[in-house]
């Protein structure tokens, strides 16, 4: 491959970029602009943004090279993202949110919870948790773009990592949203002309449709030993029922994505930067093949990495990387596929990192910004605009700063851990806001304090893959995990902070007053 | 198709009918949804 070629398109998709991010910095004039694009996005644009913040380099690298190791079942996530993902989230969310939030001038999620329920602290709080918890997931979508431009262009992996940092906070401090939604729009599109590429060469690598699925279901006496004795059946079959394998695909992998898409706050406000509802349903088509193309293909793929390593090496895509199952989409496309494909692949890949992640700035700035110092302060000085650069900034390294420290193959467990975290604080919280009067102010601020407690809670003392590396439960208790009975040790923090964030809503609305029926009006009319 | 596993069968068609009912959803309501427009609102809220 050539460095110089490389380095020459690389040097042309980051003029494109300029010039997008320069045209949204010029049209950014007001608050509105700069946090909602004026309200008035185009339908493709919207649903180009929402869909390439929501795939990154970590369901690409990340959750692609997971179905390396589990197989087809992550299909099951492929179906949650587009029919909760888009067609849920669209027709029965995206609606009611973008008229309640323009009923209530809401400009981010957190205002739009503290909004609804008049409270301040709820505004503050749900603030705070976003700014606290989504470096996390910046940092591992960073990392995704980093090592891939390591690998690429030689270079060292710090240097990397300040470099595509650098040329996406430019455009996200400067261009607000509307900068952040005319580059995502020309990224996703270079996603999915890419994805639609990668799987169609992966077929004829591998001798046709059914040829390949035939050759990964020969492979299931392969599996490991390990593995088989944990439940893992094969590439093209889902794992035994209630085996170790099963609840870690099904917990850890496919529902924190699947259902915490419905409650992600960068993704809540695509629904309030539409002119009228005409564009959230046209942008329904959109989001659905987008969705379809750039997950189902992209993980069909993952899998069938285990066919072509085993031809070519003798070894499962797992064991021909040295075990970094976040190594396996970027060696399959150097290795598998033409030098012409692998240039296109680093753009798209770049353009999935940076797509998701100038969203997660612009989402962090304006909760630290807007949500949390314009709230506590509100006689700074700055304006709105002022204080959400400085936030973006603040929170920029605080990801770069994560990302240098995180360790190997964490990609798609940082942002399963970041999408169960916002299902448990946010979903009750968000469902009730739209669809349920009677609740109230105190029960959705119990909510979501207890769903983000029992969440670190579990992530801290019960879920084997945080606690031991943590070493809290360890320090305190004496033992890595509290709970050693099967399965409670590798079940998902969300399947306990969900239910007990329903439990606490529900209860504490019936022993509250319920809200004002005037009050009520003015934001559903 | 050279998978056997209805899990997987049963998610890939899934998956496909549920791009469809994106697809069939946003051809059917194209011109649907007029009427509330940003600035229409914005005006109500204001007066």
């Amino acid at each position: 491959m050539n460095t110089f070629t490389l380095g020459l398109v690389v040097i042309l998709y980051m003029l494109l970029i300029a010039y997008l991010g320069y045209i949204g910095y010029r049209r950014t004039k007001t608050t509105k602009d700069y946090l909602l694009a004026g309200r008035d996005s185009h339908p493709f644009i919207m649903a180009m943004s929402y869909g390439a913040t929501f795939i990154s380099t970590s369901a690409i690298v990340g959750f692609g090279g997971m179905a390396g190791k589990f197989g087809m079942g992550l299909i099951w996530l492929v179906f949650l993202n587009i029919f909760i993902g888009i067609f849920i989230a669209f027709v029965f969310f995206g609606r009611i949110t973008r008229r309640v939030g323009l009923n209530l001038d809401a400009h981010t999620f957190p205002e739009f919870l503290g909004n609804r329920f008049q409270s301040k602290s709820i505004q503050i709080i749900s603030g705070l948790i976003i700014f606290i918890a989504m470096p996390l997931y910046a940092a591992v979508v960073l990392i995704g773009g980093a090592r891939f431009i390591e690998s690429i262009f030689q270079i060292d992996f710090t240097l990397a990592l300040i470099f595509f940092t650098l040329i996406m906070s430019a455009y996200v401090i400067a261009g607000g949203l509307k900068g952040v939604m005319y580059t995502d729009a020309a990224q996703g599109t270079i996603m999915f002309v890419c994805l639609l590429f990668l799987l169609i060469f992966s077929y004829f690598k591998l001798g046709g449709f059914s040829a390949a699925h035939q050759a990964l279901t020969n492979m299931a006496n392969l599996v490991p030993a390990d593995l088989a004795a944990q439940g893992h059946l094969g590439w093209t079959a889902f794992p035994k029922i209630n085996s170790a394998w099963w609840w870690i695909l099904v917990t850890n992998i496919i529902l924190g994505v699947g259902i915490g898409v419905l409650a992600q706050p960068q993704l809540v406000v695509r629904f309030m930067t539409v002119r009228s509802s005409r564009e959230l349903n046209r942008a329904v088509m959109t989001g659905g093949i987008f969705i379809f193309v750039s997950t189902g293909f992209v993980y069909t793929v993952g899998a069938l990495t285990n066919v072509w390593f085993y031809e070519t090496s003798g070894k499962l895509a797992l064991d021909a990387v040295g075990g970094n199952v976040d190594k396996i989409i970027p060696e399959f496309i150097n290795q598998a596929m033409p030098a012409w494909f692998i240039y296109l692949f680093m753009i798209a890949l770049l353009s999935a990192g940076m797509s998701t992640l100038s969203s997660q700035f612009h989402t962090m700035g304006s909760a630290i910004g807007r949500d949390v110092i314009e709230k506590i302060f509100p006689k700074t000085g700055l304006n709105t605009m002022m204080i959400a650069r400085l936030g973006i900034v603040f929170g920029v390294l605080i990801s770069l700063l994560i990302g240098y420290k995180l360790p190997m193959g964490i990609i798609a467990r940082g942002t399963a851990i970041f999408f169960g975290i916002c299902a448990a604080t946010f979903l009750p919280a968000y469902i009730a806001s739209l669809y349920w009067k009677r609740v109230t102010r105190s029960a959705v601020l119990w909510s979501i304090i207890s769903g983000m407690v029992t969440s670190a809670f579990a992530l801290g003392f019960l879920h084997k893959s945080e606690s031991l590396p943590l070493g809290i439960c360890k320090a305190l208790f004496g033992k890595d995990f509290l709970i050693d009975k099967f399965p409670w040790m590798i079940i998902d923090p969300l399947i306990l902070a969900l239910p007990v964030s329903v439990f606490v809503l529900i209860v504490v609305t019936f022993v509250t007053r319920p809200p004002e029926k005037e009050f009520l009006d003015k934001c559903f009319k | 198709l050279g998978i056997t596993d209805p899990w997987i069968i049963t998610a890939y068609v899934l998956c496909i009918l549920s791009a469809l009912a994106c697809i069939v959803y946003g051809l059917m309501n194209w011109n649907k949804g007029v009427g509330d427009e940003t600035s229409q609102i914005e005006e109500e809220v204001k007066w």
